[in-house]
């Protein structure tokens, strides 16, 4: 056959700047640079893999990836490369493994991920690390998702010809205040060092000793008490190192879990929120590499605790009269009474504080309820902190650019509100998911200048305890929605768990009190989920033209430019 | 798929009316009858029963020593010779049962005490007994031995809560047993 | 007391009140009869079937003695204060005796109480009508399954007639001239409720068990009322009180050993009245839903077939109907193929007239005293005697049915229906033209 008319492969990948890679077979093209784990990965041959990580730099220690490579055979002095029908030089496979994440592809490469070559070298490595694991399985947290587990019944031998005593290591070591180290477990893959060294930057882990007795440690002195330091148990492939907040609590073939995001900030880290029946045991992170990469704040991460707490409000309560006693009472006969005394209210001095913590369906509603009322007075309670340069916002709420496009450009200042009530112009105030005693500025005393208070909120609060109405709503884990985060970005939330006790998502609560004043707009009437709100939100605004709640996606999409940027996520896209 | 045509035997006239065979049988099962009646049924000193045909009357005469090691009794919780919970609450069970009876609240072992090294116990541990059907997966699943089907087999409650076994009541019913096991101490 | 005996006299001379007095009194012994052979029925089925299969089946459940303490008794052990009482000390071999007998704990009644105790069961039962049935049909279907059976059971004679001093008293409830066609239209009716109950539950199952039960009903229906009419023909009237009262006369359909049925034809009719007796006694069971037919409720492919919805007393219903059905059934053969009330072999012509001449003794001048009261009873003694011989033949009949359910497996449906269309259908129009000719040939 001619090779002078044909354009080979090879040349045809370099135009396009890859290169042709066979994986177990088939040829497929790859950017230069690509590691064969990640090669072998995208085409569906799975890697096994315990110390590489694609957001770490590579350490190669574990030899679990070890696949087989082929490369054309070198050429002699004026030798012309020969080609096949499909235009690809010959392989010839080496006899020996190479390990799949140190090694990058190459033009002409061939890789076996299967095969008696790999087989035997993932069974051997297998037996090597088994030969000194406890095989605690049964108490061992990690235990369901555990690679040495999943490995050892995809790959190991599933029997052991070790005899000899297995060596004895430290554990249940306390490495600082939210993690838990079981040196037997270790698989030594040096994942944690690193994440620690090169993402936190504080040299915190290293291993000690040699061989059969090398261990990862807390340098002296040191604790791990970063507060990223719980990323370290999601990375460690074995159960040794374990949270103490989730050690023991629940095995996780029992949870189910909900991908959501954390409302803790302005980032909206991606998370999943672990739940079982109507307790949430955990929430990690989700790889979303536009917010949050892997990783996520120990802050931000144990702040589930109040979803099951005892402050919850499980019944609505109101105060049938001035100065008597709160008293719980049903949704119907609640949402009824607060109508009517909502309408007794003057428009000119009523005024709403809303959250900028609650998601844009319910910010939409309180909208259309300002509006159902007349109301011109609305602000919202800003959180301005410090920025820790990782992931962690300066901004404290979750959804501030959204109340910003859906509130603002109606917004009064909140101090005017503040000295409104201080003054006794505002009398009636409808606190909606913000506690007024905590951050607003506002003291009990100034409370009770107001006629009127109601209130909407999940938990026992300083406003609470003093409004006329308390209408408990939901938090984060239990509703659906939509929020923007800091850099523009349009992401959702899921619900995980069904609303505690007698509390009622908070959107639905809007929409029956709008009804019950006399809206007669149908589309709200129709709704049966706050996800059918996104599309009518879409006609709306600008920014979110033409998304639904499906559009959306779990990843999110950046709908807005602020020129906020996340720090973390700017280093990563730096480095790569 | 491949399969073998069964072939079908011949029916003969007399078969095909039925009325021969019918009497057969009914013939067969009067016999049946009358020997229980006159407590001759076959096998009958086999069971050594007491009662018409095979039957042991059951509160007089029980059939305790003839209980095969197999039986499948009301599941128990079990100690180790040393007096250790076996039980390390990994779930399995509460996984696998089918009739969903069992429920187990993980905890932590005090570290002071001599099975520090084991870490994790059950802080609570049930079996609703209104639930349960004795199919044995529990026993079967378990890694570190520690639930039994015991042989108890008559189950009657007077008291609906007394249906639901929390752990003492578990780990009185199943008492010890033999056999060490040296995974959790440091012998391993 | 003479103006109670004046009434009495006055109001059963008038032939309107007399007739309505004995209608209802038997009516009510119908009903009761019916009923308690429903229950009778149910313990003699678990019985049979335990000793069937080498077991003993319910014997246990007594009149448990502690019922007694709810009654006001202080003791816990009645028995030994009785035996106290006379004089029995606790260890003797008395006591023993009746600590053997279970007489201490209960009152045993080889666990006759047992289908009682379950009926208390399913009265007390958690009634549950499922939100997707059709309520009125649901309700509805028990009543229909239950009901004809009952009504059928009307023209059954249990006994012949007896005359007293205001009049003769039929033993039968009506006595229809069209006694069969009664019977054939009513229990026709009971499929109504099957097919009800599987549609107004509004499941699969049921609904399957409806459309089965209502094909093989119709089906049946067919068979056993051609299967008849050779009997019929041989009999020429629809009354069943004159069948039977012939049958007594003249030999049993099956049993023709006195009167006439020493004829020649008689004999040579025995070969038709075979064949309908088995074809009509399949025909019973087909239509009584006993196994081997009970295709409309099989457990193996159906859960409980029409009537899986249904709990408690309406399920009770079903139940019960079934027996009633059963009951019935089995009374019907007794009385079309093998004498009904009829002691046999004569014996009911020879009783009649020892009655009849008892009576004229008795109403007699010179009769003793003696005489009297047996010219007076006699007619009644014979009655009873033959009501004692129905009831037996009844039981004896039912201990069949039961048999019969606990040797011969279930049908297959498709084999029912070829049972009933293709074999039965053809054999029984044979037989009827079978039976013309020797009826026409042979005198």
């Amino acid at each position: 056959m001619s090779t002078t008319s044909t354009i080979l492969p090879k040349d045809e990948a370099a135009a396009q700047g890859e290169l042709n890679v066979q994986i177990n077979g088939t040829w497929h093209r790859f950017a230069p640079g690509t590691r064969i784990a990640d090669a072998c990965n995208t085409v569906g041959a799975h890697v096994p893999c315990f110390c590489y990580h694609p957001k770490l730099a590579i350490a190669g220690s574990c030899r679990m990836c070890l696949v087989e490579q082929g490369m054309p055979p070198r050429l002699a002095p004026g030798q012309e490369p020969s080609y096949d029908a499909q235009g690809y030089q010959p392989l010839q496979w080496m006899p020996r493994a190479i390990i799949a994440c140190a090694n990058t592809v190459s033009e002409n490469m061939g890789i076996r991920t299967t095969g008696n070559i790999t087989a035997e070298a993932r069974r051997g490595v297998l037996e090597f690390l088994l030969s000194n694991h406890p095989l605690d399985c049964p108490i061992c947290d990690q235990a369901g998702e555990c690679k040495l587990q999943e490995y050892s019944s995809d790959y190991g031998s599933g029997t052991s010809r070790f005899q000899e005593e297995k060596t004895k290591k430290g554990k249940n070591i306390d490495l600082g205040p939210r993690v838990n180290l079981d040196q037997e477990r270790c698989v030594l893959c040096h994942r944690c060092v690193r994440f620690m060294r090169d993402i936190v930057g504080e040299e915190v882990l290293g291993a000690v000793g040699r061989g059969s007795n090398c261990a990862i440690s807390c340098y002296p002195g040191l604790k791990l008490d970063s507060n990223y330091s719980l990323n370290t148990v999601d990375l460690c492939p074995v159960g040794a190192l374990t949270s103490k907040d989730f050690r023991f609590k629940m095995r996780v073939w029992f949870l189910k879990s909900t991908p959501s995001i954390d409302v803790n900030c302005g980032t909206g880290s991606n998370i999943s929120i672990w739940s079982r029946e109507q307790e949430i045991y955990r929430l990690t992170p989700r790889q979303n590499d536009q917010v949050n990469s892997c990783w996520m704040p120990d802050s931000h991460r144990l702040n589930y605790k109040y979803i099951n707490a005892e402050e919850r409000i499980l019944n609505p309560t109101v105060r049938t009269d001035i100065g008597a006693p709160q008293r719980e009472s049903t949704w119907d006969a609640c949402l009824k009474l607060s109508a009517e005394q909502l309408q007794k209210c003057e428009a000119s001095k009523t005024a709403i504080i809303v959250s900028a913590r609650m998601t844009n369906e319910e910010l939409y509603l309180v909208r259309a309820l300002a509006k159902q009322l007349g109301i011109k007075e609305i602000a919202s309670v800003s959180r301005k902190g410090k920025s820790d340069g990782m992931l962690i916002s300066a901004d404290g709420n979750p959804n501030t650019t959204g109340e910003q496009m859906i509130i603002a450009e109606k917004a009064t200042a909140l101090e005017g509100i503040c000295s409104g009530i201080k003054s006794g112009r505002i009398t009636a105030l409808l606190a909606l998911g913000e506690d007024i005693t905590a951050e607003a500025g506002l003291s009990a005393d100034n409370i009770k200048n107001l006629d009127y208070l109601l209130t909407l909120a999940h938990s026992k609060n300083g406003t609470t305890e003093l409004a006329d109405v308390t209408l408990p709503g939901v938090t984060f884990a239990e509703k659906y929605g939509t929020m923007i985060n800091v850099t523009g970005r349009i992401q959702r939330l899921n619900q995980a768990i069904e609303p505690i006790g007698n509390s009622r998502d908070d959107w639905s609560i809007l929409r029956d009190l709008i009804i019950l004043l006399g809206s007669e707009d149908e589309k709200l009437a129709a709704l049966k989920s706050a996800r059918d709100l996104v599309t009518i939100m879409a006609d709306e605004f600008a920014a979110m033209a033409g998304l639904t709640w499906g559009s959306i996606g779990n990843d999110g999409k950046a709908i807005i430019s602020t020129g906020v940027t996340i720090p973390l996520i700017e280093r990563e896209q730096a480095s790569k | 798929m491949s399969y073998t045509p069964i072939k079908r035997p011949k029916f003969s006239l007399a078969d095909r009316i039925y009325i021969v065979a019918i009497a057969k049988g009914l013939c067969r099962t009067f016999k049946h009858l009358v020997l229980a009646l006159t407590r001759r049924s076959r096998h009958r000193e086999d069971f050594n029963s007491k009662g018409i045909g095979l039957c042991m009357p059951f509160p007089e005469q029980r059939w305790d020593e003839r209980l095969p090691e197999y039986y499948r009794g009301a599941p128990t919780l079990v100690r180790g010779e040393d007096s250790r919970e076996r039980c390390v609450s990994c779930q399995l069970c509460e996984f696998i049962c089918p009739a969903r009876a069992i429920t187990v609240t993980p905890g932590e072992v005090d570290p002071a005490s001599p099975c520090a090294k084991q870490e994790k116990a059950p802080k609570e541990f049930t079996i609703d007994m209104f639930r349960c059907i004795y199919c044995g997966m529990c026993e079967e699943v378990c890694p570190e031995q520690a639930i039994f089907m015991s042989q108890e087999y008559l189950i009657t409650l007077t008291d609906r809560d007394k249906g639901i076994r929390d752990k003492e009541t578990l780990y009185k019913l199943g008492g010890v047993r033999k056999g060490l096991v040296n995974k959790w101490n440091d012998h391993k | 007391m003479q103006f109670i005996i004046d009434c009495w006299n006055s109001v059963m001379g008038d032939p309107t009140w007399f007739y309505l007095i004995t209608t209802i009194a038997k009516l009510a012994l119908m009903f009761i009869l019916l009923l308690l052979f429903v229950v009778l029925s149910v313990w003699i089925e678990r019985r049979i079937a335990g000793w069937i299969q080498d077991r003993p089946g319910p014997n246990r459940t007594g009149i448990p003695i502690h019922l007694l303490q709810r009654f006001g008794s202080k003791e816990k052990q009645p028995l030994k204060k009785w035996l106290e009482y006379f004089g029995v000390p606790a260890n003797s071999w008395i006591a023993k005796l009746c600590t053997w007998l279970r007489l201490d704990r209960e009152i045993p009644l080889f666990g006759l109480i047992q289908p009682m105790a379950d009926g208390a069961k399913l009265f007390l039962k958690q009634e549950m009508t499922p939100s997707y049935v059709r309520k009125g049909f649901f309700i509805a279907a028990p009543m229909f399954v239950l009901g004809p059976p009952l009504i059928a059971a009307a023209v059954l004679p249990f006994s012949s007639s007896v005359d007293t001093c205001y009049g003769a008293i039929n033993m039968c409830v009506a006595n229809l001239n069209i006694g069969v066609l009664w019977i054939f239209a009513f229990s026709g009716l009971s499929v109504y409720g099957l097919t009800l109950a599987g549609w107004a539950s509004n499941s699969k199952f049921p609904f399957i068990g409806g459309l089965r039960a209502t094909a093989q009903l119709i089906s049946y229906e067919v068979a056993m009322g051609l299967s008849i009419i050779p009997l019929l023909m041989m009999f020429s009237t629809l009354n069943l009180q004159e069948i039977v009262q012939n049958q007594a006369e003249n030999g049993w359909t099956l049993v023709p050993l006195w009167g006439e049925g020493l004829s020649l034809q008689r004999w040579v009719l025995l070969l038709p009245m075979c064949i309908s007796f088995l074809i009509f006694v399949t025909s019973v069971f087909a239509e009584a839903n006993r196994t081997p037919f009970d295709m409309a409720e099989c457990e193996t492919d159906l859960v409980g077939g029409y009537h899986t919805e249904y709990s408690s007393m309406k399920f009770a219903s079903f139940f019960m109907g079934e027996y009633v059905a059963m009951v019935v059934g089995s009374a019907l053969v007794i009385t079309l193929f093998l004498g009904g009330w009829s002691i046999g072999l004569g014996a009911d012509v020879c009783l009649a007239d020892w009655a009849k001449a008892a009576a004229i003794t008795g109403s007699d001048q010179a009769a003793t005293c003696w005489q009297s009261i047996l010219g007076c009873c006699a007619g009644w003694i014979v009655v009873l005697l033959q009501f004692v011989a129905f009831i037996v033949k009844l039981v004896a009949f039912v201990f069949f049915f039961v048999w019969v359910r606990w040797t011969l497996p279930r049908f297959r449906f498709d084999q029912v229906m070829k049972l009933s269309w293709l074999v039965f259908f053809e054999i029984a129009v044979i037989n009827i033209l079978l039976t013309a000719a020797i009826l026409y040939f042979i005198q």
